[in-house]
């Protein structure tokens, strides 16, 4: 049985209990406490420590004296996709990143060597390296920060285990458990598709644009273990088009690179028969 | 509170969120329902799937908006007008359930000749004393002007309410011995002073043109949701209203939940599935600490607190004055000596009235804002601050910080070091000027302690304790507990009668278990044993008495002892903690927790059947009588007589619910009838009229009084106001809180302070255009009060409104600051109360946060928050125990 999330972006209201839960239960460290200005959004993007994320995308009429109620805010909880074709796995020089046996994309912490090739591999920018030093914050008897409080755990890639332990116990993912609104649903991927095909097809008939992201695109990642309801472009959601698994570029770098090298030499060989002429 | 508490009968939400899914159609106004009630928005969220429609109304485009069908903009502090637009566009267009108004509301009853209405006096109701008129009823009262109508006798500054009453039949008593008064009615609804008829006048002037004109909604807008209500009520659809705060936190905040309370009754969708109106409490535990109050003028059970302003010094003027003839606050004087015995134990005893002198009487108004006041005036020695933060989310929190130095000691009760624990090291004050003395206990958080917390939805749940708390942490109630046991040794052999209140009070509460006992922790189950009642056993602990099952048994004469007649039922016996429930079904779930009253989920669930006992449709079935086994049926507990016909007659004269026939459904009415028109009971009208915010940037549209004439205010130069249309503040100011902070609790956590590190303002983009505000800088927001700093957040969800009419129709800017934030913890900013000046309402001195003026510019702020309220007032501002003063007549601006 393969193992995933179905996330329902017109379910989702924002409140980020997912953040909370995922950053709890995997005794993950607050990554700073600076204000972006971007909507609601504080933590930026997923990263080593931020496994689930949420993005506040608005849009508003610019137009002056557009009435408010053409407004639009939208909340979508991002995580790893946990591809069929993963990008991080195939680029893991040691094997750290497996599928395990829920079908999930996995990090063995203790196995990987921080190399860090899987960061850029991954098409949707999900993988990051753990810092080597993560101050994980506690509050010292001031109420100030205590900055010698130093969690060790880092110099390791790291990103969403979809709750491996608490699978391996029978647990449903932290972020799954803690949404109010189910819009993060956790479950078996095919019966997940199935239930989201129908949830599409019933929003459609309220004249809803929504649409699967990650579901039967024929992408070179494959379907995603993780997929979403979106009701805009991807791009809006900050989600490739088209995602593109990296190592499918390989045979074209291939042939470029064997083009560079064969034109190279023939430049070489010129320059040297015309010099000894 | 009283907002519901005089339309239906009682101050807490009609309904249960979980049936919010039976709902055909949501108005969510005055409450930014998704983001400060996450969880409970989930069923909100299955009715929309369901196909219900969701209404936000608010000032600011939010998480909430973001979701709902419709989304309305408001100016904040103008919703009177647009409910008030929904009241008379039902009306007019005939769009109210007819037979439910008929039936169960007092809509037909004549209101007496002598009433005059806000359309008559530009704004005032019958009957307003000056607040100079000192001598208005014979005798000079001016010391206890801030008291309002809770004194014998209405006092200047306050309404005498005698011609807001109904006329009045004499009819014959139903025992034949006799005569007794009842309102008089018209069913036909055409007397020209039926209740409903002066509602069509009173409201005749707020239209759809009006709400454009006041609140900057736009006139389409309204209307599509003035469609949606009507079109979504009556007998097969029902909608619910759902409000939190924003509501209620404004000088006339008690009638914007009355307006409320009308639409819905007019709307025929109280007691019924799907229906109600849901009080969103702003946080855990809220609705518990007005059950059991933490309240000065109100004892357990919303019984009054006796009052050295009324008749109430012996047991008998006591009862005499809050004993209701009819209705079932007829029932008072058993909930009044049952909770004797349970405070006083065997010391009550009928011979000494139950021990009645030992309860402390009110002389004015002491509420916590007022309270500090007089402690920033040096009247006050010691203060007691627990699981409560008023140096940062207090209003005139400066206010409330200099009040502290003023005092020899204070005890702050916390999990955490809070900005009151610390107000001596605040920005701006040396710490080696102020000489209080302060004791920090730190408490247990729910997870390391046992007890009940009551939800919105009046449900008791019992939590147990998980883990122990680490060091010297303690309960909240060992912590009192043990205060009572050394209070008790101290005056063990005083022979001062002021001393035996405490000598005669019982305190024993032991815990079952060892451990618990030997860290000397009192049990929570016995005291939530003794606050459902017992039979009293002379010479026994109540904990060994045998317990009572309901209310209905409690007796006035020293029978029984229940320290809460309300929650009665949840500890029925010594085994059974109904608290603990944890059985679930798709609706009610009658067995998880325990609802007051007696487990009712919805209240006044009668409704949901017509007069015959019948349901108003299929669809919304709900409780109905059962010809054959003669009682009410459905899936909850009937907010009735149980096995009263809906066929029985009333019976004039009559005590208690006899008095009401089968068909009245607000058994703790006098008559058992909603009350469109309150008559009475409030102290700032009848029916609910537009005044606009003390700090407001526009003139009332609608009436040449402003603000509420009843309001309190404290004029002095401590709390300074900017007044009406000051141009140096020219824009609205609202207040909210966030999903990602609480408070202190929420700032101390990583994980949630990363989510929103830093107070922030949001501004609309012309705004911040026009004061080249980019995002992300730093702002400082000032009122006459003080200042404070805060980042930009510039988002096109705010968006200016335009108000006012013809050319005086002007663009105004809303700003929006949470509530969040203080110096401490790992999110921090300044505290927005900062800004806030100190105005109550008169019913229930809330004070108004939700609605300011204020003036922005670039940049960080100059100097502290507010340095002058450090200075003693001119002793002329000085009042007696920090009363207020009534707002009084507006003159019209030259």
């Amino acid at each position: 049985m393969a193992s995933g999330f179905f996330t329902d972006t017109t379910l989702c209201i924002g409140c980020k209990a997912c953040e909370v839960a995922c950053k709890q239960w995997n005794e993950l460290p607050a990554d700073g406490y600076a204000f972006t200005g971007d909507s609601y959004d504080n933590t930026g993007a997923l990263g080593g420590t931020t496994w689930r994320h949420v993005a506040f995308i608005e849009s508003t009429p610019d137009a002056p004296g557009a009435p408010p109620t053409m407004n639009r805010w939208v909340m979508m909880s991002d995580v790893c996709k946990h591809c069929t074709n993963a990008g991080c796995m195939e680029a893991c020089p040691t094997g750290a990143i497996i599928r395990n046996e829920f079908d999930d994309v996995f990090i063995q912490p203790d196995v990987c060597n921080g190399c860090g090739y899987c960061v850029p591999s991954c098409p949707f920018g999900v993988v990051d390296l753990i810092d080597h030093q993560v101050i994980q914050p506690r509050f010292a008897s001031d109420g100030r920060t205590d900055d010698n409080a130093v969690q060790t755990h880092g110099g390791v890639a790291g990103k969403c285990t979809l709750c491996y332990d608490r699978q391996k116990v029978g647990l449903v993912p932290a972020c799954a458990k803690a949404c109010p609104t189910d819009s993060i649903q956790f479950g078996d991927v095919d019966e997940l598709k199935d239930r989201a095909r129908k949830r599409v097809a019933d929003l459609q008939s309220r004249g809803v644009d929504a649409s699967l992201y990650g579901v039967d695109e024929k992408t070179s990642v494959g379907d995603l273990n993780a997929f979403f309801l979106l009701t805009g472009p991807p791009a809006a959601y900050n989600l490739p088009e088209r995602p593109v698994l990296p190592s499918t570029r390989q045979p074209a770098g291939y042939v470029s690179a064997a083009l560079a090298v064969t034109g190279l030499a023939l430049i070489g060989l010129a320059l040297f028969r015309r010099e000894s002429a | 509170m009283p907002g519901l508490g005089t339309s239906f009968g009682r101050g807490g939400a009609t309904t249960f969120v979980q049936d919010l899914v039976n709902s055909d159609c949501i108005l969510i106004e005055g409450s930014n329902f998704a983001e400060c009630h996450p969880v409970a928005f989930r069923f909100v969220m299955e009715a929309k799937e369901r196909g219900a429609k969701i209404i936000h109304v608010d000032p600011r485009f939010t998480r909430t908006s973001a979701v709902a069908d419709v989304y309305a903009p408001i100016r904040s502090g103008s919703d009177i007008v647009f409910l008030g637009a929904l009241i008379n566009w039902l009306l007019e267009n005939e769009r109210y359930f007819r037979e439910y108004v008929v039936a169960f509301t007092n809509a037909s009853y004549i209101v007496r000749e002598d009433f005059q209405d806000t359309e008559d006096l530009d704004g005032m109701f019958s009957g307003f004393i000056d607040p100079d008129d000192t001598t208005a009823d014979g005798q000079d009262r001016s010391k206890y002007a801030s008291f309002g109508n809770d004194a014998a006798k209405p006092v200047p500054g306050n309404y005498d309410t005698s011609s807001w009453q109904f006329e009045t039949d004499e009819v014959p008593r139903y025992d034949g011995n006799g005569t007794v008064k009842v309102p008089k009615r018209d069913d036909t609804l055409q007397h020209p002073r039926c209740v409903i008829n002066v509602m069509r006048r009173h409201f005749a002037r707020y239209t759809a043109e009006m709400v454009e004109e006041a609140c900057g909604t736009p006139r389409e807008t309204f209307l599509e949701i003035a469609n949606l209500l009507a079109d979504n009520s009556g007998r097969e659809r029902t909608t619910a209203f759902a409000y939190a705060v924003g509501w209620t936190q404004h000088t006339v905040g008690v009638q914007y939940i009355r307006t409320a309370s009308i639409l819905q009754l007019l709307l025929g969708n109280i007691g019924r599935p799907g229906g109600g109106i849901m009080a969103l409490r702003g946080h855990a535990n809220i609705q518990g600490a007005t059950d059991i109050p933490t309240l000065y003028d109100s004892m357990p059970g919303y019984l009054p607190m006796p009052s050295a302003l009324r008749n109430e010094q012996t047991l008998a003027d006591y009862l005499k004055s809050v004993t209701k003839p009819t209705g079932w606050w007829a029932n008072t004087p058993k909930y009044v000596v049952s909770l004797l015995k349970a405070y006083y134990g065997d010391h009550a005893t009928k011979d000494n009235d139950f021990a009645f002198d030992y309860l402390p009487q009110i002389s004015g108004d002491h509420s916590t804002l007022p309270t500090q006041i007089a402690m920033k005036d040096g009247e006050i020695k010691a203060y007691f601050v627990i699981g409560m933060n008023p140096a940062a989310s207090g209003f005139n929190a400066e206010l409330a910080r200099a009040a502290m130095d003023k005092l020899e000691w204070m005890v702050n009760i916390d999990a955490y070091e809070t900005e009151s624990a610390s107000f001596w090291r605040r920005e701006g004050v040396d710490p080696t000027t102020i000489g209080t003395e302060v004791f920090f206990l730190p408490s247990s958080t729910i997870l390391e302690k046992e007890g009940t917390m009551v939800n919105t939805n009046r449900l008791l749940q019992w939590h147990d304790k998980a883990v122990h708390a680490p060091g010297d942490t303690r309960s909240d109630l060992y912590l009192f507990h043990q205060l009572g046991l050394r209070l008790k040794a101290l005056y063990a052999d005083s022979t001062d009668p002021k001393d035996r209140p405490i000598q005669a009070m019982t305190w024993d509460y032991p815990h079952e278990d060892p451990h618990e006992h030997d860290l000397g922790e009192p049990s929570a189950r016995k005291v939530l044993m003794e606050v459902n009642g017992y039979r009293v056993e002379p010479g026994k602990p109540g904990y060994d008495c045998p317990q009572v099952t309901a209310f209905t048994e409690l007796a006035d004469d020293g029978s029984t002892a229940a320290g809460g007649w309300i929650y009665s039922g949840v500890y029925p016996d010594k085994q059974t903690n109904r608290a603990r429930n944890r059985t679930g079904d798709e609706w009610t779930s009658l067995d998880w927790g325990f609802a007051w009253p007696a487990n009712r989920r919805m209240l006044y669930n009668r409704a949901s059947a017509d007069p015959d006992g019948k349901p108003w449709s299929d669809r919304k079935t709900y409780m109905q009588w059962d010809e054959q086994q003669k009682k009410w049926t459905g899936p909850d507990i009937p907010d009735f007589p149980a096995t009263k016909s809906p066929h029985e007659p009333a019976k004039p004269g009559a005590s208690g619910v006899d008095a009401h026939s089968g068909a009245n459904p607000f058994i703790m009415q006098l008559d058992g009838m909603g009350a469109l028109f309150v008559n009475g009971a409030l102290k700032d009208g009848p029916l609910p009229a537009h005044y606009e915010p003390m700090e407001s940037v526009v003139g009332n549209p609608l009436y040449g009084q402003q603000s509420n004439p009843t309001l309190r205010e404290w004029d002095r130069d401590d709390n300074p106001y900017n007044g009406r249309e000051n141009p140096d503040y020219p824009y609205v100011l609202t207040t909210y809180r966030l999903t990602e902070q609480s408070g202190i609790m929420t700032r101390y956590v990583p994980w949630l302070a990363e989510l929103q590190p830093s107070l922030f303002a949001e501004i609309d983009p012309d705004l911040a255009v026009e004061k080249s505000i980019r995002n992300g800088d730093w702002v400082t927001i000032a009122t006459a009060l003080g200042q404070i700093e805060a980042r930009a957040l510039v988002s096109g969800r705010m968006k200016p409104l335009r108000i006012g009419k013809g050319k005086d129709r002007r663009l105004i800017h809303q700003i929006g600051v949470p509530y969040n934030y203080g110096s401490l913890g790992y999110a921090t900013g300044d505290s927005i109360g900062t800004l806030i000046p100190l105005a109550l309402d008169p019913n229930v001195s809330i004070h108004e946060a939700k609605t300011l003026s204020c003036t922005i510019r670039v940049g960080r702020r100059t100097s502290g928050p507010n340095a002058r309220v450090d200075e003693p007032v001119p002793a002329n501002q000085v009042s007696d125990w920090g009363a207020s003063r009534p707002h009084g007549r507006d003159e019209a601006p030259v």
